[in-house]
């Protein structure tokens, strides 16, 4: 299948030319395949941010390319701004940006900017708000009379009700109670079944990304490190150690039981898989 | 990046001019502006570039920062230098063209007034530029401690400086994000009618100004925590204290301020 | 043992922003937090967390009961600066609570708000940046610190007046992994070393296990309390409450429920894998 999104050779270096210039990524390629959900990891300054902000066009490359649907997004200005509303980007703390009086008049904003029709416009807000768990009573509401994680919300669906193909969230649960990091957690992967849409999710919480994502990039020094399955990934602990990176504690326990004697197998991440692998290990098939 | 840039543009150093007391500094700016709107003549003025040049190379300033600096003024000099130039009545015409003329004063004027911006603005760049932002604002607060007397609230003045000088890095990160934001909802800013692009500075107005009072009052709060109650009683971590160094920087601007009333009463 | 802080039949509400109602958040809440000791808080949003936190050293006073640290009540206006040098708050957002644009001079601000003179705000200065490991950016610009060195250095701005007690609201909740580890350990040791009480909020259990006691509050009541062993064995508690265990305790109950002999109060890696090897073995 023709990947919708492919990086090809990217690098980008800020203040090229001044005193300040500084190398944010180098050489970097991969390609996002619909359907998708990749996590991105990496230790603040590795590079994600730079990334995640050329894959809609809000920086332009120093070098490389970035393609969507096989086009060169930067082939011309009116498709660089389509390209705006076909990949979907939430900042970190997003509930900063809300302006508008109304929760509602708030995620239309985007749809608005798409220049759609009123009715099309009505119709995504509410979708978008149904998709994020804010009810029809908050629309009219002032997003400012809101709590902390019904903002971040209303906020996520602003971007939703532009119906991107594409997703990409930095660090969407930062700051949030358990119970709220799984609610967004639990709307932005409705989202993706609903629309089939491909989301990339920058995250600082293995956890999260071992639950949720079947694939990983993992940034360091302005590069793309790994870039496989959270399984390949987690088994490679020492490597991710190294740069400065966690390990799921499901992991991390069960390597040390390896050590301890029982060969279990180390690859898993998950409670689940966990629960699984020592069913299998005590029904004393052992893993190969 | 927006952040790179900082206010004042200090650049660290370790000159004599970066060791001087910041009072002194203010107080040898003021001196020197002094001297330089008295100054008159070729003489005069060829002694207060000698000196400025002098401050420079001691400073260790680079001269291609000082002309960087140069840059957002000079529309401001071609406009004094063009006014000047063409509206100095004088007796010997140099040229003439169309409804123009332009006369040997013109011309002399033009150049002395453009000098004189020139080295008045450099002036002040080297006290920014070998001053960090809080020195200058415990200089300033201890110039004017006279004022308490009078009710200025001198202390409240420094404190609101210091703060901003912290904030305005902070603030305009907020607005590249915030800007960033809002473009990746397919915001505007750069086309459109005036009207229009005013209108579209809301969204980066609204959450900006939003977020300016957040965070004065997390400010006010954290600073209640840690007992501030206003000036009063307030002990400091560096105090201010004029060296030998001092009272000769401030000799030497005095001395300037001098010879420029010497020559201009002498007329030469 | 006696008591740092002590809160009595606390009730306090606030003023709804647009009409007069008030919002009620305590009413009669009993706690008390002893010397020395490492408290975590934990709860939902809105439970009534930091609302707490600001009563420990009165920023905000009780509608009724009582509020009173080291023996002092909070709200005696004689109280207020005593009160505030003895307990230090550290806030969620570090850019928020730093005042100055060097990082020395934030350190030395609350010195310098309490009259302490020069020569000994010099050494607090330097003590405080050394025990927070910030001294070689003593003349760094704050804002070009990262998450965590900022965090470090609003520590060390509240050590500077020497307190017997610091409250952290959230402290790494902005931090990535590697700001909350130094943060975290700075905070352990402050308890360790220098027997500064420390009352920590926070949405990461992992952060909470490092207590020796953990608090749980809910619609502004206490819904647990104990070491943390004990509390978060009540999985099924903390999950009616919105919250969850560390990893390796839900890991264990999620075996439990699978069959497996396991015990819940294994709050590290260590602990749980040698509790799995114990399971299997037998």
């Amino acid at each position: 299948m023709e990947p919708i999104l492919q990086v090809r050779d990217l690098s980008h270096i800020y203040s090229a030319g001044t005193p300040f210039e500084h190398t944010a990524m180098e050489h970097i390629s991969f390609s996002l395949h619909r359907g998708e959900f990749v996590g991105v990891i990496g230790h603040t300054g590795s590079g994600k941010s730079t990334l995640i902000q050329h894959l809609n066009g809000l920086l332009q490359p120093t070098a490389g390319e970035v393609l969507f649907d096989g086009r060169d997004i930067w082939s011309d200005k009116g498709f660089t701004r389509q390209i705006r509303f076909k990949v979907g980007l939430v900042f970190q703390y997003p509930e900063y940006q809300l302006f508008e009086e109304t929760v509602y008049k708030d995620i239309a904003f985007g749809p608005k900017n798409m220049g759609l029709e009123e009715k099309e416009i009505d119709r995504r807000v509410r979708e978008a708000a149904r998709f994020v768990g804010i009810d029809d009573k908050s629309l009219e509401k002032s997003p400012f009379d809101l709590s902390g994680g019904q903002k971040r919300r209303v906020a996520i669906a602003g971007v939703i009700a532009m119906e991107p193909d594409v997703l990409i969230l930095d660090e969407p649960t930062a700051g949030l109670d358990p119970e709220g990091r799984d609610g967004i957690l639990e709307n932005i992967r409705s989202y993706q079944q609903a629309k089939n849409a491909t989301i990339m999710m920058v995250s600082h919480s293995m956890e999260e990304v071992a639950r949720l994502t079947d694939r990983l990039l993992v940034m360091n020094h302005g590069q793309v490190a790994m870039d496989g399955s959270p399984r390949e990934v987690f088994q490679q602990s020492q490597a991710l150690l190294d740069m400065g990176l966690d390990i799921p504690v499901v992991t991390r326990v069960f390597l040390r039981l390896h050590e301890l004697g029982p060969s279990v197998d180390t690859s898993v991440y998950s409670v689940e898989q966990a629960v699984a692998a020592l069913k299998i290990w005590k029904g004393g098939v052992p893993y190969a | 990046m927006l952040k790179d840039i900082t206010l004042g543009q200090y650049f660290p150093g370790t000159s004599i001019i970066h060791r001087l007391d910041p009072r002194t500094k203010l107080l040898s700016l003021i001196l020197y502006i002094v001297a330089l709107f008295t100054a008159k003549g070729w003489i005069a003025y060829g002694l207060m570039l000698v000196f400025l040049v002098t401050v420079i190379a001691v400073s260790t300033i680079r001269p291609k920062a000082i002309f960087r600096g140069l840059k957002p003024i000079v529309i401001i000099v071609v406009f004094t230098a063009v006014l000047n130039l063409f509206l100095t009545d004088g007796e010997t015409v140099l040229a003439s063209f169309w409804w123009f003329t332009i006369t040997k004063e013109g011309l002399i004027q033009a150049i002395y007034m453009v000098s004189r911006i020139i080295m008045l603005i450099v002036g002040t760049f080297l006290l920014t530029y070998t001053t960090s932002p809080i020195a200058l604002t415990d200089g300033l607060e201890s110039l004017l401690n006279p004022l308490k007397t009078l009710h200025f609230p001198v202390h409240e003045m420094s404190m609101m400086m210091c703060i901003a000088l912290r904030f305005i890095p902070t603030l305009i990160e907020e607005t590249d994000k915030i800007m960033a934001a809002q473009k990746a909802r397919g915001a505007d800013f750069s086309s459109g009618s005036l009207i229009q692009r005013a209108k579209a500075l809301v969204p980066i107005l609204v959450p900006l100004f939003i977020s300016a009072f957040r965070r004065a009052d997390e400010l006010a709060t954290a600073m209640e925590c840690r007992c501030y109650q206003g000036g009063e009683g307030r002990t400091k971590l560096k105090i201010l204290k004029f060296a030998a160094r001092d009272y000769i920087a401030l000799a030497i601007g005095a001395g300037l301020v001098a010879a420029m009333i010497l020559l201009k009463a002498f007329g030469l | 043992m006696s008591e740092a802080i002590c809160v009595r039949d606390l009730a306090y509400a606030y003023a709804a922003s647009e009409n007069e109602e008030t919002v009620p958040v305590f009413h009669d809440l009993e706690l008390s937090i002893e010397e020395g000791s490492f408290v975590a808080i934990l709860g939902r949003n809105g439970c009534g967390k930091s609302t707490l936190a600001k009563h420990f050293n009165a920023i905000l006073l009780p509608n009724g009961g009582s509020v009173s640290v080291f023996g002092k009540t909070t709200d005696k206006e004689e109280n207020l600066i005593p009160i505030r040098r003895t307990v230090g708050m550290v806030f969620q957002n570090p850019d928020n609570q730093i005042v100055a644009n060097v990082v020395e001079e934030d350190v030395a601000f609350a010195p310098e708000n309490l009259g302490v003179p020069t020569a000994e705000i010099r050494r607090r200065v330097d003590a405080a940046l050394r025990q927070v490991g910030m001294y070689e950016y003593r003349e760094h610009a704050p804002h070009l610190l990262s998450g965590g060195q900022k965090q470090r250095v609003a520590i060390a701005g509240v050590i500077a007046m020497r307190p017997q007690c610091i409250v952290l609201d959230e402290p790494t909740a902005m931090l990535d992994p590697k700001g909350r580890r130094e943060v975290m350990e700075i905070v352990s040791r402050l308890n360790r070393e220098s027997s500064i009480t420390v009352v920590l909020i926070t949405h990461h259990m992992d952060e909470a296990a490092l207590a020796d006691r953990v608090i749980v509050l809910h619609h502004g009541e206490v819904a647990a309390d104990g070491a943390p062993k004990k509390v978060f064995s009540q999985v099924e508690m903390l999950h009616s409450l919105g919250l969850v265990a560390p990893e390796t305790v839900e890991l264990c109950w999620a075996l439990r429920k699978a069959g497996f002999d396991l015990p819940l109060d294994v709050l590290d890696v260590e602990n749980c894998a040698q509790a799995l090897y114990k399971a299997v073995k037998a």
